[in-house]
């Protein structure tokens, strides 16, 4: 891996640990139990909190019955919304974009099945969920809207965090009559639960006005004054604590109802309390991924051309809060058109409120276009590969901007032939195996934006030699720890092992959140640039010290690395780092940081990481169960700081791609609107059988605009494409494109059955 | 969960005379009983945890050369039984297809017998479901039942039995050993499952006390241990209960098929032994137009209960599938994907 240019100022060089594969860092802790998870957390005096939730998804409760909770053995008290009291903040009330409305038994509401509707307090766990049982609640209740037929339409201001809903390039209109040739397809896609390992999860504990928290949380920086809002006190008596999550996937960046009862409940009873949601709650109140019913239509010329594009979604919300997932907009800087149309309309459904879930928008659009994309190529008679690439796109159609880089094409090659596309057949079904299964291959197009946070960080040399780096940062499994630990050894030119380092605490510097595939090159950004600036100090100290054989040398041309600071054109000439301390008296120096992209960049390029995923099925021919044999992906993502767990993330993403394609759908009945698969037996996610072969290339790719160091993110880009791509391939081998996801047994049947006919 | 009381007897009278009482509940590996109670479905008084049962732990062959199988074998150990594999090669399929390796640890013979619906309707203490108190009605009638029964079903309910290895259990005729309160007794396991009825849910022929000790796998299925496959079609590769699922076993002799048993999975509240399917196979060649017409017969009398008429077609295909699949017969290893349709063919051999 190159080392980044060298510019004025810059003392140390990314590259010594960053670039190696190195093992997680926190492996070990992991695997000996040592690492706390929140839920590990037993502040003495501790009392367990289960809430009960609501059986209907629409009305009010009328009454709720809780002598027998009450009498049950350990059950200390029962919070309902008449002892409840109320937050300093409406919790309807939404002061930051990263808020969501939630259910804090402030009144007799119901907005969904599963909301809270009184919280337990007990002794024991077992206790706690008893009581749980025994509260007993008569409801007025209205008919649950589940469904686009059943739902009520909305019109959304906004998709996605704050994009908007509709947005037109180009003469389309015009553009669309030239057309010679159009291709459209229509599909749905359900709603799907990030049912994280580890589910939420909090344990409050108050002294005075200051809370201390254990709580898995992707954005601690945005979760401390929250809490603060709720609760009425400064920000800086909130201490929260995330140094490990297992899981988030986007649905713990934000605050949500149950954990702010556990809150609530600590400060009501003057105890430590412990709320942790059982995995059936996990259907509800903390967030999903919208459903969606999305219809893709691209227009070309005679040449095969993209003249227009169009996506319209109509997308699901609860029917208190405005979260619309924006996969209408996934396609705007995917391929080369000349106009555009896109539009997002909202329906409400009577469940909680959906929210970002692992490449929000992204995924859930990327998984229709690709479809389009390949019937579309269908049309044309080509390749879906050459069909792409005749359509590439050079600068994002959506603005004109030239990209800050694009090695699509190199993960087009390098997947293609690791894959062996070369000899596909270009009609369908002409693929058996051995066996006689059905054998298909289909491609997609991965993408997604390269964002970049403020975070902050703090470095610190000690006269001793030793250093420590830090920032709040949040650690979810993607590895997080061992990463901006590598990036953070860089900025202080030393090795990973020889110096301390911090994450997933409130006290210190915000990490900003870990989310939007921005967590590596923010917070990562921060700790080489705080690194940097210890460095920068130590140099003026040795450049101006008579004693040092650097003095003298400008400040430009000395460099440190591995604990020692030298002239970059003699390398010989230097000294260790604790030698200038220790000569100058000086204790410690510490260094500030802050990630930077150039604002006039933001402005100027189009900032994506891309991919290419390929995938085979082989497909009963008879029976029509699918499986995914082999998936083949290939990944631009700028400089990549640790090849081993960027691997690692992108197979992850491509792993729930296949979950996506095959698997994942939260089911609610349509009359009570109750979760019907709220289980892990029931909720099916890929198993290893599911994945017996999985490949993800790492394209080389510099990008010298994105930030400073020319990090983008791996977090969400595996599972864009890799949806397509496995629907592509089942239509290969089968003929079949089903209207929605997950491909299912009987919509292969039914659509094979109606091909025969 | 409500609070019970717990018991480990040392024996099988104690236990019995434990779980006589109203109220009470055997408690075996526990992977399906402690989840009902969990979700507050199931709310016994008491637990008879009756694991330290030794006497039900065995798999012993008997003189008249069935194999006994006690109540308590784990579903792993029976898997990977000498006896199983090389007589009764179906049963292992069967339970090697089922749950996950974790789950068939801990699972046993008599649990997996006694193992109760999948239905959402039922996991769901707030829906109307008539296994939760006989006259609660059916929540499934009209809402998610998809996966639900086509054969045997009335309104009163229209769930399936979950279980795997209870399907090549029905084909070959399997005899379930039961003690009791009134002594011991033992039933074919063709009556030890109730079909719903117009007013009562399906359940067992058990009465309140009385215990599985053994199953016992006839002698004469052994004959078809050459050809006897399982075959279960599922959501996804593994760790999934079936759409629907068929156990066949052929006996071919001179070109023909001498004696043919078949049983289906996922289409009915038993492991569903089609006799009218096997009549038609006696006598015939083993080809596909055979088997497409055992198959139909099999399935002359199903009707959809909801949203579900594929299953039938599909428990067709998977019927034919698994004939041809036994005719092809048991492959000399088990398939690295035991039961799965992708285990069929020559990767099998
Ligand atoms: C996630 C998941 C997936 C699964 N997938 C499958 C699958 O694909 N295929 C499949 O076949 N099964 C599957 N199972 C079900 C599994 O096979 C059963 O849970 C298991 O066999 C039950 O056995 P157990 O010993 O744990 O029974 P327990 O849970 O202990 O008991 C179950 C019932 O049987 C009664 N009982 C137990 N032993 C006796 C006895 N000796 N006499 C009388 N009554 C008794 C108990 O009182 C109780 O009512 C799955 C289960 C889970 C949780
Ligand atoms: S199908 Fe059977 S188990 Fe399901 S709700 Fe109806 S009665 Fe209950």
């Amino acid at each position: 891996m190159a080392d980044t240019p060298m510019v004025a100022a810059h003392h140390v060089r990314l590259g010594s640990n960053s670039g190696q594969p190195m093992t997680r860092r926190d492996g070990i802790a992991k695997v000996t139990g040592t690492a706390t998870y929140a839920a590990d957390n037993h502040p003495q005096n501790l009392l367990h909190a289960v809430f009960a939730g609501a059986s209907i998804a629409r009305g009010r409760v009328t009454s709720l019955d809780i002598k027998a909770a009450l009498a049950h053995p350990g059950v200390v008290h029962v919070m309902t919304p008449d002892n409840t009291p109320a937050l300093s903040q409406d919790p309807d009330q939404k002061t930051t974009p990263f808020t969501a409305r939630i259910d804090v038994l402030q009144n007799d509401k119901v907005r969904y099945a599963g909301q809270p509707i009184a919280v337990i307090l007990a002794e024991t766990l077992e206790a706690a969920v008893e009581g749980a049982r025994l509260v007993k609640a008569t409801y007025d209740s209205d008919q649950a809207r589940i469904g686009f037929d059943d739902g009520e339409a909305f019109a959304p201001e906004a998709v996605g965090i704050s994009t908007p809903p509709k947005f037109s390039t180009g003469d389309f209109e015009g553009n669309r009559k030239k057309a010679t040739q159009s291709a459209s397809v229509e599909m749905e896609t359900p709603l799907q639960y990030h049912n994280a390992m580890e589910t939420h999860a909090v344990v409050a504990e108050w002294d005075g006005d200051h809370v201390t928290v254990d709580m898995p949380n992707q954005a601690i920086g945005l979760a401390k004054p929250g809490i603060a809002n709720y609760f009425g006190i400064p920000p800086e008596n909130v201490t929260l604590r995330s140094p490990y999550l297992g899981g988030g996937f986007g649905s713990k960046a934000v605050l949500f109802g149950p954990q702010m009862l556990g809150i609530l409940a600590a400060r009501e009873m003057k105890r430590p309390v412990k709320l942790v949601l059982k995995r059936g709650q996990m259907f509800g109140p903390v967030q999903h991924r919208s459903a969606t019913r999305q219809t893709v239509r691209y227009d070309m010329d005679a040449d095969n051309r993209f003249l227009a594009f169009e996506h319209t979604a109509n997308v699901s919300t609860s029917s208190f809060d405005n979260w619309l997932d924006g996969a209408a907009n996934a396609g705007l800087s995917l391929y080369a058109t000349p106009s555009i149309s896109v539009s997002h309309s909202g329906t409400r459904f009577d469940t909680g409120t959906p929210g970002a879930m692992r490449a929000p928008g992204i995924a859930t659009g990327s998984a229709v276009i690709e479809c389009a994309i390949d019937v579309a190529a269908e049309k044309a008679g080509m390749d879906p590969l050459e069909f792409r690439l005749l359509n590439y796109a050079e600068k994002d159609p959506s603005n004109g901007k030239p990209y800050s880089a694009k090695a699509l094409r190199g993960c087009y090659k390098a997947a293609a032939d690791s894959f062996g596309w070369k000899d596909r057949p270009l009609k369908p079904r002409q693929m058996r195996d051995e066996n006689g299964l059905l054998t298909g291959w289909g491609m997609g197009t991965s993408i997604f934006h390269a964002p970049f946070f403020p975070a902050k960080a703090r470095a610190v040399l000690r006269k001793d030699g030793s250093a420590r780096a830090e920032t709040s940062g949040a650690d979810m499994g993607q590895g997080a720890w061992t990463v901006l630990w590598q990036m953070a050894a860089d900025g202080l030119g030393m090795a990973a092992d020889d110096i301390e380092f911090d994450i997933g605490h409130s006290d210190l510097p915000d990490g900003s959140v870990a989310g939007g595939s921005a967590h590596t090159a923010s917070a990562g950004g921060a700790l080489f640039a705080a690194g940097n600036d210890v460095i920068r100090q130590l140099a003026e100290i040795a450049t101006q010290d008579k004693d040092s054989p650097l003095f003298g040398a400008g400040n430009e041309r000395v460099l440190g690395e591995n604990g020692r600071l030298f002239k970059a054109e003699d390398p010989n000439v230097g000294e260790s780092y604790t030698d200038i301390l220790q000569r100058a008296g000086i204790e410690e120096i510490e260094g500030k940081g802050r990630g930077n992209r150039d604002k006039a960049s933001t402005e100027t390029y189009a900032m994506f990481s891309h991919g290419a995923v390929f995938a085979e099925v082989k497909v009963d021919p008879d029976l029509f169960q699918v499986r995914v044999t082999r998936l083949v992906g290939a990944f631009a993502a700028g400089r990549i700081i640790n090849p081993r767990l960027a691997q690692s993330q992108l197979t992850g993403g491509m792993i729930w791609g296949v979950g996506f394609a095959l698997h994942e759908e939260g089911i609610h009945d349509k009359r009570s609107g109750r979760p019907l698969n709220n289980d892990f037996a029931g909720y099916h996610i890929p198993v290893l059988a599911d994945v017996p072969h999985l490949e993800a290339l790492l394209v080389d790719e510099e990008d010298p605009h994105v930030n400073d160091l020319g990090v983008k993110g791996v977090g969400e880009l595996g599972i864009t494409g890799t949806v397509g791509a496995i629907a592509n391939a089942v239509w290969h081998a089968t003929g079949v494109r089903t209207a929605r996801y997950p491909i299912k047994i009987e919509d292969l049947l039914k659509g094979a059955q109606a091909l025969k006919a | 969960m409500k609070a019970f009381d717990y018991q480990r007897p040392e024996t099988i009278a104690e236990a019995i005379k434990a779980a006589s009482k109203p109220g009470a509940s055997y408690y075996a590996g526990g992977t399906n009983l402690l989840d009902l109670m969990k979700v507050g479905v199931r709310t016994p008084d008491s637990l008879i945890d009756i694991t330290r049962l030794d006497d039900l732990k065995r798999i012993e062959p008997q003189k008249d050369g069935s194999l006994r199988i006690g109540a308590l074998v784990r579903n792993s150990d029976l898997a990977r039984n000498v006896d199983i594999l090389s007589d009764y090669p179906a049963i292992a399929e069967a339970l090697l297809s089922g749950a996950s390796g974790q789950l068939r640890n801990s699972a046993t013979v008599g649990g997996n017998l006694m193992q109760q619906p999948r239905c959402a309707y039922f996991y769901d203490p707030h829906s109307a479901c008539n296994l939760h108190e006989v006259g609660e009605g059916c929540d499934a009638l009209e809402g998610e039942n998809g996966k639900h029964a086509v054969l045997g079903w009335t309104k009163t309910c229209i769930a399936v039995h979950p279980s795997d290895f209870c399907v090549p259990l029905a084909a070959m005729g399997a005899r379930v050993v039961v003690d009791g309160p009134d002594g011991s007794r033992e039933i074919s396991i063709d009556e030890f499952y109730t079909l719903p009825g117009s007013v009562q849910p399906p359940g067992s022929a058990l009465k309140q006390g009385e215990i599985i000790t053994a199953i016992i796998l006839p002698s004469d299925a052994k004959r078809f241990a050459p050809r006897a496959r399982y075959i279960k079609l599922r959501d996804r590769t593994s760790y999934a209960f079936a759409i629907v699922s068929a156990a066949a076993m052929l006996h071919i002799g001179d070109g023909r098929i001498k004696d043919a048993r078949i049983a289906l999975g996922g289409v009915a509240a038993n492991p569903w032994r089609a006799r009218e399917a096997e009549d038609t196979l006696n006598g015939a060649e083993a080809n596909e137009a055979s088997f497409k017409k055992a198959a139909d017969a099999a399935l002359a009398d199903a009707k959809p209960s909801g949203d579900n008429a594929h299953k039938i077609e599909l428990a067709r295909r998977i019927l034919v599938r698994a004939l041809k699949a036994a005719a092809d017969g048991t492959p000399p290893k088990m398939p690295d994907l035991p039961g799965s349709v992708f285990a069929v063919g020559k990767e099998a051999r």
